[in-house]
């Protein structure tokens, strides 16, 4: 939306050095979360590589895919849909729960040889 | 997306510029038409974003309930491996993203190299999953029906596959990119001999895409070797060799007196762990044993050497043995080959989008005001990036 007083018209290019920093980012990135995994770091494990792999979606969404200069009814629609997949993962988690006892009591994964 | 209707001279002009050849006659302006495209891309990227949600629902429901699934098979994934594809697949969208901008400046040539470079590192990423799958396969890790791990690869049956070394299963992956090279190369050059320069020019974009496969798959293969071997000095085997061990034996059972000679330990601690193939303590042991011998005898013949290390089990400690494994560790590789297998469907019809792209740099239809396409399927590729952005610690980083 803010590249329309540019020379381009409605194109907006993003500056080399944006794009080249935002992939030395998500190097950088991906080197910690690969360092991170060596480490035991308990149950917040799972937390910190999904919240590094956010962060990494976030720069590519907004700069890669231009989403900082995108239309709002664009970004509502897209941002929405993850709306919609928490929803999906949320319900079907909650009704797990209403039959967790059998999950628990079935003896698949506990089963171990002899 | 709508294209080639020359007739826009005959429309009134609602704009100050006049419209271009690509420019639909429907739409006012060029802008417009970038704009309702741009919506188009959105919105399939969010039937995209639904559409695997359904797989991300899987995953997280069988982790949470079922987390030592998880535990055991994470092993089995080569993080560093992964990290290379995410790499690899960064760097694509690094240069389709600039692809993107180079178009939007009207510079042809750039965006033709550059959509070039992203097609081959899709390439590339299909190249080390054909490592990674055929490795698995011959482990006989698969789907949960067909779950069959064993500790032993399955030894390659077919001429080719033994002649170079590899699995059965990374020569049949590989046969329908090798056919592709062939029929891009021929293509081109009919195409150069017929005086076709763009089409010559995008032939051969698709022999390097090609090769990128290729080359994804040999640098794969160099470091499971390197892999293999760096645990054969670590444990006393290697899998490498392992996969060999059939076509040794036989030669052993043909030449026994000879084997015998060369080696008189050899043997029997061949004999011992056919017995003892479940013990992990014999078994143990004669890697141990077999181990020092190796190293007094690695320098005096090449064959020997690899012949001993065949009687080895792999005693990477990292790899679990079959029995201590859960029943339903398979699900978790049901789930992975779902996942990682629709992605790189996505990978496939990335290249194919891409494509399309590079040959239209190459004719050069691309301006200022009419660039949308590279932009469409740049995004297309983006969220494709995106999505291995959260697979990568979901498979390969379980602690």
């Amino acid at each position: 939306m803010s590249g329309h007083h540019d020379d381009h018209g409605f194109a907006h290019p993003v500056s080399l050095k944006l794009l080249f920093g935002v992939f030395a980012a998500l190097i950088f990135f991906t080197i910690l979360t690969v360092m991170l995994a060596g480490q035991d770091l308990g149950a917040f494990g799972i937390w910190i590589s999904m919240g590094i792999a956010t962060i990494k979606a976030t720069l590519v969404a907004l700069f890669f895919m231009h989403m900082y200069w995108e239309k709002g009814f664009n970004i509502v629609m897209f941002v929405g849909s993850f709306l919609f997949v928490s929803l999906f993962i949320g319900f079907t988690m909650t009704d797990t729960q209403a039959y967790k006892p059998q999950i628990d009591a079935f003896p698949r994964v506990v089963e171990q040889a002899p | 997306m709508a294209v080639a209707e020359t007739g826009s001279t005959d429309h009134h002009d609602h704009d100050e510029h006049h419209l271009g050849e690509f420019i639909a006659h429907h739409f006012d302006s060029a802008e417009q038409q970038f704009d309702s495209g741009k919506l188009g891309i959105w919105v399939f990227l969010v039937t995209e974003v639904l559409f695997f949600s359904g797989l991300f629902v899987a995953y997280i429901l069988w982790r949470y309930h079922h987390p030592q699934i998880f535990e055991q098979a994470h092993v089995f994934l080569d993080k560093y491996l992964g990290a290379l594809n995410t790499i690899v697949l960064l760097f694509s969208s690094l240069t389709i993203a600039w692809a993107v901008r180079s178009a939007q400046l009207g510079k042809n040539k750039l965006c033709a190299t550059l959509t070039l470079i992203t097609m081959i590192c899709a390439a590339m990423f299909l190249g080390v999953k054909a490592i990674e799958y055929s490795h698995k396969w011959d482990e006989g890790i698969l789907v949960r029906s067909a779950f069959a791990y064993t500790l032993e690869h399955t030894a390659p049956t077919m001429p080719l596959a033994r002649s170079l070394g590899i699995s059965d299963y990374l020569v049949g992956l590989s046969i329908a990119p090798a056919i592709l090279l062939a029929v891009f190369l021929g293509l081109a050059i009919t195409m150069k001999l017929i005086g076709k320069d763009v089409w010559f020019k995008f032939c051969m974009g698709l022999v390097a895409t090609v090769g990128g496969y290729f080359l994804g798959a040999v640098g794969g293969s160099i470091y499971m070797e390197a892999k293999a071997n760096a645990d054969a000095k670590k444990y006393g085997s290697s899998h490498a060799q392992v996969e060999e061990q059939p076509l040794v034996l036989l030669a052993q059972e043909q030449e026994p007196a000879k084997a015998e000679t060369q080696k008189p330990a050899g043997k029997e601690e061949a004999h011992a762990q056919g017995e003892h193939a479940g013990d992990a303590k014999d078994a143990a042991h004669a890697a141990t044993d077999e181990h020092a011998d190796h190293d007094h005898s690695a320098d005096a013949d090449g064959h020997s050497s690899d012949h001993e290390a065949h009687q080895a089990r792999p005693l990477d400690p990292h790899k679990p043995r079959p029995e201590d494994l859960d029943r339903d560790v398979g699900i978790f590789f049901s789930i992975y080959y779902c996942m990682t297998g629709l992605h790189a469907i996505h990978i496939f019809g990335g290249i194919l989008a891409l494509s399309w792209i590079f040959y239209r740099s190459l004719a050069g239809h691309w301006r200022p005001d009419y660039f949308g396409p590279v932009d469409y399927v740049g995004l297309y590729w983006h969220l494709v990036d995106l999505i291995w952005i959260y697979l990568f610690p979901m498979l390969y980083l379980i602690d």
